[in-house]
């Protein structure tokens, strides 16, 4: 995959050049600071303009940037004394989902996260982020282990989708996934779930059924992927761009819809631009939210997931 | 001449009716079956439960259907027949084809939800009838079922929940989606009260619909033949790059792999739910 999004080649240019200029001064004697400058003003108001205004696909491409962070570079930014727990004691480890305890703020709690890889070997190995049910399972497995020690449970989200295949089906991934949105539904510690890149249908939710949602601003969170939709509708996947309009995906959309709880802001042009920098926008957002939840009892917290989850949908009455 | 009878022109000029004809059964009146082309009067087919007679094939009932075939004669009370499916996301043609699916079904939305007896056993009911938008899971059939959940809680009595869907309904975006988690959160409050709730899963069961609350009954039957699973056949034939099993994601296949506790003839479903709900409300009485 390109690492250039074609919507911000004007700025890629623009950079080039000034990088041609300032490394031309310094080879020969000549002062084109002023020049340098004013392209350096330039640029700054192109990157506002463009990385301030993307449309939906364009945002679609930021969360599928193969520099975007990960769930174990958040892991890596956000908590200390990570340690990884594998398995779901039943058939495998799963490597499309990534789990373990660590710290965060000084306290103990459990971090959950699919996990896609960086590079085409990693991702044969991951399944590009798409679990099978001994994932989901681990999950569980984790998330009951939390609940055991009275730990909060943080969850990233950020898959395609749980992954269809025919070994899938034979274990059981409807069932997988299935158990983890009722048995979340009934857990007695916090939980939070963080949309980091794409948020694909049944896959995504069983790491979902939270009290706070957040959504990262060009993060996406959708009941089937563009292509998938554009397929069904347009019988062609080549249409997946006016699919991810039509399926309102992004993060303001699902703010507008009250799913989601707030949207965290990313660095300008995507997190991958910073990845620490995000990674403390994110903790903020964090702290906040582990101080609220944590002043519920156990009964407070399911039900304020059930009020979460019952409110919505949109119906009338006739 | 002997040979012409061994001709297949010879046979068709002169017996067999042609090739449009023939599969031109008498709308109404008639019903072919889809597996073994036996033709039975469809009022026939209506009393055997619609199941092929020759080869048991479980043809698709509708919700009512459903109802009329379980629920004991006159107890039923339906719900929520009067919520109203919106359009969230303006997609184009929705609302219209949402309310040719209502009047060519006679329902509000994709679910029949209510109220009643099986053999003097009071249960809550959900029927999803694949007729309505292949009985696709929209926030009204979510709200619906939620509802359904929630009134089996209060009333502490069994939920039993009859599945037929394609998933989640496109049309309602992430919305759709979220209906499986509400359902859910339904669900578990159910069962955190010690109550029963019995998944039956009958063709199509698939998509956001088998991996939500069709998949996490205390009970899951399904009727045989039944098409169930997460993703489409398709879809993995196209991943995998290999030709799966003629089985695939039948009722059977799943009972093979441990994802079921029993495949049940339709004309032994009433008679198995009524042993189930007694086991466990006679268990009840005597604690």
């Amino acid at each position: 995959m390109k690492k250039t999004m074609s919507f911000e080649e004007p700025i890629i240019k623009l950079r080039e050049k000034i990088q041609e200029l300032t490394e031309f001064t310094e080879t020969n004697e000549v002062d084109l600071s002023a020049e340098i400058h004013n392209l350096n003003d330039r640029l700054a108001k192109l990157e506002d303009d463009i990385y301030g205004n993307m449309d939906t696909w364009e945002r679609v491409q930021v969360a599928r940037h193969p520099e975007r962070p990960t769930t174990y570079d958040y892991i890596g930014a956000l908590f200390e004394d990570f340690i990884e727990l594998h398995g779901d004691r039943c058939f495998g480890d799963d490597a499309a989902i990534v789990g373990g305890i660590g710290t965060f703020n000084g306290k103990p709690v459990t971090i959950i996260g699919h996990q896609r890889g960086k590079d085409t070997k990693e991702n044969v190995k991951r399944t590009f982020g798409m679990p099978h049910p001994e994932g989901y399972r681990k999950a569980l497995r984790l998330m009951k282990q939390a609940e055991k020690f009275k730990r909060p449970i943080i969850c990233l989200i950020d898959t395609k989708g749980a992954y269809p295949g025919r070994a899938a089906e034979e274990r059981g991934q409807s069932e997988a996934i299935a158990r983890n949105l009722v048995e979340m539904a009934g857990l007695t510690v916090p939980v939070i779930s963080i949309v980091i890149g794409e948020g694909g249908s049944g896959g995504a939710l069983a790491l979902g059924v939270a009290n706070r949602i957040y959504m990262l601003e060009h993060s996406t969170y959708s009941v089937i992927s563009p292509e998938g939709a554009a397929s069904i509708l347009w019988k062609d996947a080549a249409y997946a761009k006016e699919a991810a309009e039509a399926m309102k995906i992004t993060a303001p959309d699902l703010l507008k819809m009250e799913i989601i709880d707030e949207i965290i802001p990313e660095v300008l042009g995507g997190g991958h631009r910073n990845p620490k920098v995000q990674a403390e926008y994110m903790k903020n957002v964090l702290v906040k939210s582990l101080d609220e939840l944590g002043k519920l009892d156990e009964n407070a917290l399911i039900q304020d997931r059930y009020e979460k989850f019952r409110k919505i949908g949109v119906f009338s009455v006739k | 001449m002997l040979r012409d009878l061994f001709t297949g022109a010879k046979k068709q000029n002169a017996i067999m009716p042609n090739a449009k004809s023939k599969n031109d059964v008498p709308e109404g009146i008639m019903t072919k079956c889809p597996q073994c082309k036996h033709v039975e009067p469809t009022k026939e087919l209506a009393k055997q439960l619609k199941v092929c007679p020759k080869c048991d094939f479980h043809y698709k009932m509708t919700a009512q259907e459903r109802i009329d075939s379980l629920v004991d004669e006159g107890t039923f009370v339906s719900m929520d027949d009067h919520l109203v499916t919106e359009n969230p996301l303006e997609f184009p043609s929705y609302a219209a084809k949402v309310k040719k699916d209502a009047e060519k079904t006679g329902l509000n939305e994709a679910v029949l939800t209510g109220t009643g007896k099986i053999d003097g056993n009071d249960v809550a009911i959900a029927v999803m009838d694949p007729h309505f938008r292949m009985g696709s899971m929209g926030s009204v059939v979510g709200e619906k079922i939620t509802r359904a959940v929630e009134k089996a809680t209060e009333l502490g009595i069994p939920m039993l929940i009859f599945s037929a869907s394609g998933g989640a309904r496109m049309q309602e975006g992430v919305l759709s989606l979220m209906q499986m988690a509400k359902t859910s959160v339904a669900l578990n409050r159910h069962s955190e009260k010690g109550l029963l709730y019995i998944s039956i899963m009958t063709y199509p069961t698939t998509g956001g619909v088998s991996a939500s609350f069709a998949s996490v009954g205390d009970i899951n039957l399904a009727e045989p033949k039944a098409l169930i699973g997460f993703a489409g056949r398709r879809v993995i034939e196209q991943t995998v790059r290999e030709k799966l099993p003629e089985d695939f994601q039948t009722a059977e296949f799943l009972l093979d792999h441990g994802q079921l506790d029993a495949v049940v003839h339709r004309v032994d479903l009433q008679d198995m739910l009524s042993r189930i709900i007694r086991l466990h409300t006679e268990g009840k009485a005597a604690q």
